[in-house]
């Protein structure tokens, strides 16, 4: 057990007591369902819809023929369609990917209107279709941005006496956060709107659904209070957000819509197919002399989803020649979107298992060899960190783990029957802050009241905030209410990027000093260190004090480079004949900085480090590229941990301030606590088995038979 | 805002769109007429009025016992009990995360024991006694397994949190948390995508080492 603050809103949470998006009735709310397109590509020729209408208690059904205008959709009079842009919902007959949404059936139960969508039947004129990044490789092409980078000499790599050059994939995974996405949508009046959404901002949602509706943003109230996980699915306005406005306008009823746990795999994103190279070149005592990192990541034909994946490879390790080229590839297929660890998960696991092949080849200890290369300042831009104590993270995670016992020589250690090895991977992600603002109101019963429009995905970004705000004023945790997930509340971005500590925490921690020093101001004489607030506000006849201010960085990121870091080390545990892989320990250490909440950071990099072992062992979206369409769209086909495969793990932290970032001292932690552990799950294989798998997931079928060939 | 609720039941109207069916539902011996004469059954054909007998004879009268309160309830056969507890009766605490009986979210106690009322049709739980999330609690006292959960941070965003904790008081009284792996066996069909098992199972260790009752 950890010390540490237990959730503010646990208590909530254990009696179901929390409510989620869907989890409210407005009076007269009426039921949504989507019906999705059963083709790839191509267009709708014939959409009935008379049987759904006349089916009991259906309200109305809208498809691209009946759909009102959507004011955002539209293009100005004698301009041409942009190529490109965010997908639009029932804005012609093109079917773009499987799944589609074609039209939302609106009935008076749940189970009529999933009974009436049955009854929609389209016909289509198919085109074909492509979904397979490795076919449509030789077709992709440069995105915006930096993908394509080279500092020093060109294929440096190739020049040095060890290398090799090796090709890395992982499959395109989906969030899969337990709570479905869902929506209640209300007008309020013909230009005032109310949500309660699944969203990781209210804000941005608000502004989002502004742009597509044409709306004044303080006439939208959104509302996201609980939310039961996310992972970067809920950091936009989805196809099915929109929908449930639309219907809700139509029928002049609220709305609740939800998708299904399939919809989950086709409309609310995933972390894209992507295939990279990398060759890499040591000298002989380990100093690294290239790095050239190839990738190509999968996007749709509207939209170009840039993840940056290299960025690790430039940024990792001191290293004077590095270039990259980073493509992708159009497929028919929904955009990808950020998923935790976006881009760097992916690129870590590259660079982290090319490092381990170097390491054998080299026959240098992993860990050494990254000590060798270890960066000081930041190697791509040449300012020093603002803070990176990954070294005593190395040390702290090969002591957690018993990196000792660790036989260097690869499949040449077993136990009962199952064959043992040792892996360890590093990940980084940019230590972000942006401008958030937050209020602070002492009441006269010298209850604090936080304000800001943050949400909170799971991590405990309240239980945090007050853990801030009570050590700056002084006032025990049970006398501080957090108020958030509400969009008239104070600015606060979305919470994605791990930067939400960093950011509204930086706020709060203003807010609470500022209110703090207008007590000291009414004490007089300097104040007091601990002062009673409710007997100043009494003294002067008070009813309240409050301040609002907003709060982002300085100059600071001119100066230094700032970024998490962290290191996991696995235990596996092989079966040589089934090839099934166990994970016996895990032992993740974070460099991010001051920690504020022990008890909650713990259970992030707990679960970060889960989320990571289900990219290396299980999680794999499977499209049959004969139709387009993904077969195992549920839980039973679609593995990802349950308890049965996890051990205990040992979280552990630095716990060293940074001096830059923020008052706190403290960095985000969120994405670092998967990226890197895939590469340390498929080393620990390698190490167990002799066997590199270079595509994940490492599933039995790659290392099956093993016995045979051993014996 | 968050806090506006009411309790109305979906469906219910608040205006007087649409008030015709229901108007026509109340009058029961209207129905009778319809069926036992041809002339009336034809124009009401043309009324639609074919929804509206579907209406009535979709629904089927139940009764069943939910966190110690009886409740007598008219639900269609096909609705679950998963959506009759969250849509009807308003006890959102239960779940929905699959629909499949895949994720475990939707846990509920019948009859003491644990199933997933995302694959229970209400009409099977007629006469049975239900126990949700929300009754497992004395009043402000919690279950020692709330406690444990509070205690060990057996979980981050909360959505499985309440299927998790129905399915770890069965898992102690079915006998089926004597060690760590076998806890971690009898609770796989919960899953926690925020990936709180550690702590979960260090929940259930201390309240079954505890001895406390569940």
């Amino acid at each position: 057990m950890t010390k540490g603050m237990s959730r503010i809103d646990g208590r909530l949470k254990v009696t179901g007591a929390a409510r989620y998006s869907a989890e409210f009735t407005p009076a007269g709310m009426v039921y949504g369902v989507l019906v999705g397109s059963t083709i790839t590509k191509g267009s709708i020729r014939l959409i009935d819809t008379k049987a759904a209408e006349r089916a009991p208690g259906v309200l109305k059904v809208i498809t691209w023929l009946n759909s009102p205008k959507i004011a955002g959709y539209q293009v100005e009079h004698g301009k041409p369609e942009p190529a490109k842009g965010t997908y639009k919902l029932f804005y012609n007959n093109k079917i773009l990917f499987n799944g589609q949404p074609i039209a939302v059936v609106v009935a008076d139960s749940f189970e009529r209107a999933l009974f009436a969508a049955s009854l929609v039947k389209a016909q289509y004129n198919a085109d074909p279709h492509h979904t397979n990044l490795r076919d449509n490789a030789a077709k992709a092409f440069a995105p915006e941005g930096d993908g394509t980078t080279k500092r020093g000499t060109e294929d440096a790599w190739k020049t040095a006496p060890v290398k090799l050059e090796q090709e890395y994939i992982i499959p395109s995974e989906v969030h899969s956060p337990m709570e479905l996405h869902a929506i209640i949508a209300k007008w309020d009046a013909e230009d005032k709107l109310t949500v309660w959404t699944k969203t990781q901002g209210v804000q941005d949602t608000r502004d989002g659904i502004a742009g597509i509706f044409k709306l004044p943003k303080e006439n939208i109230q959104v509302n996201s209070k609980f939310v039961g996980g996310a992972f970067g699915s809920a950091l936009q306005v989805w196809p099915h957000e929109v929908a449930a406005i639309l219907a809700a306008k139509a029928v002049k009823r609220p709305v609740k819509l939800l998708l299904g746990r399939a919809d989950m795999f086709t409309s609310v994103g995933y972390r894209p197919y992507t295939w990279q190279k990398i060759g890499i070149g040591a000298t002989a005592d380990g100093k690294l002399v290239g790095i050239t990192h190839e990738a190509i990541g999968q996007t749709s034909t509207y939209e170009d989803f840039n993840e940056g994946p290299i960025g690790v490879s430039r940024s990792t390790y001191a290293c004077p020649n590095v270039n990259t080229i980073y493509k992708l590839a159009a497929l028919d297929i929904g955009s990808p979107t950020w998923m935790r660890g976006p881009g760097e998960a992916t690129g870590a696991f590259a660079l982290e298992s090319a490092l381990d092949e170097l390491s054998y080849e080299l026959k240098i200890d992993p860990i050494e060899l990254r000590m060798k290369n270890y960066a000081s300042t930041d190697p791509e831009s040449g300012k020093p960190f603002s803070s990176k104590f990954l070294d005593e993270a190395y040390k702290l995670g090969a002591e957690g783990i018993n990196w000792k016992d660790r036989n260097a020589k690869p499949a040449s250690v077993t136990k009962d029957g199952w064959m043992v090895g040792y892996g360890m991977g590093g990940g980084m992600f940019g230590a972000y802050r942006d401008k958030a603002a937050a209020k602070a109101i002492l009441m006269a019963d010298g209850t604090l009241i936080i304000q800001t429009a943050v949400s909170d995905i799971g991590p405990g970004t309240g239980t945090a905030m007050v853990t801030i705000a009570a050590g700056v004023m002084g006032i025990p945790a049970d006398k501080i209410r957090f108020d958030m997930g509400d969009s008239s509340l104070p600015l606060a971005p979305s919470q994605g990027g791990s930067a939400t500590t960093a950011t509204v925490g930086s706020a709060v921690y203003q807010a609470c000093t500022d209110l703090k020093e207008k007590f000291q101001k009414l004490i007089g004489n300097g104040g007091t260190d601990h002062p009673d607030y409710a007997a100043i506000l009494k003294q002067h006849s008070l009813p309240k004090l409050e301040v609002t201010v907003e709060s982002s960085g300085g100059t600071e990121r001119d100066k230094y480079a700032f970024y998490s870091w962290s290191v996991h080390f696995i235990k596996v545990l092989v079966h040589p004949a089934t090839g099934v892989v166990k994970v016996d320990r895990a032992v993740c250490v974070a460099d991010s900085g001051s920690i504020v909440s022990p008890k909650t950071a713990r259970s992030q990099i707990v679960g970060g480090a889960i989320g990571g072992i289900g990219m290396a062992l299980m999680e794999e979206t499977v499209i049959d590229h004969r139709y387009g369409n993904i077969v195992n769209n549920n839980f039973a086909d679609y593995h990802v941990p349950v308890n049965a495969d996890i051990p205990q793990i040992e979280a552990l932290f630095v716990n060293k301030p940074d001096p830059h970032i923020n008052p706190m001292g403290a960095k985000g932690m969120g994405e670092i606590a998967l990226i890197g552990m895939a590469a340390a799950v498929a080393n620990a294989v390698y190490n167990a088995t002799g066997k590199r798998v270079r595509e994940l997931p490492i599933t039995p079928d790659k290392l099956v038979g093993m016995d045979l060939e051993l014996s | 805002m968050e806090d506006e609720r009411d309790h109305a039941l979906p469906g219910s109207e608040p205006e007087a769109k649409d008030n015709s069916r229901r108007n026509f539902l109340k009058q029961s011996t209207l129905l009778t007429a319809i069926a036992l004469t041809p002339g009336t059954a034809v124009k009401a054909a043309e009324m639609h009025v074919d929804e509206k007998i579907a209406a009535v004879f979709e629904k089927m009268p139940i009764k069943m016992e939910v966190n110690g309160v009886a409740h007598s309830l008219s639900v269609e056969p096909r609705a679950t009990l998963l959506d009759i507890l969250r849509e009807q009766l308003d006890l959102t605490g239960t779940k929905k995360g699959c629909d499949h009986g895949q994720c475990g979210a939707c846990t509920v106690h019948v009859d003491g024991h644990r199933v997933n009322s995302c694959l229970t049709l209400g009409v099977m739980a007629s006469g049975k006694k239900i126990t949700t999330i929300e009754g497992l609690a004395k009043g402000d006292e919690l279950h020692p397994m709330q406690e444990a959960f509070l205690k060990h941070d057996g979980f981050q965003c909360g959505y499985c949190t309440p299927g998790q904790i129905m399915s770890a008081v069965a898992c102690i009284r079915e006998g089926h948390a004597n060690s760590e792996m076998e806890i971690r066996e009898y609770m796989s069909g919960n899953i926690c995508r925020c990936g709180a098992y550690p702590n979960i199972v260090n929940a259930i260790q201390e309240v079954k080492e505890g001895g406390q009752a569940v």
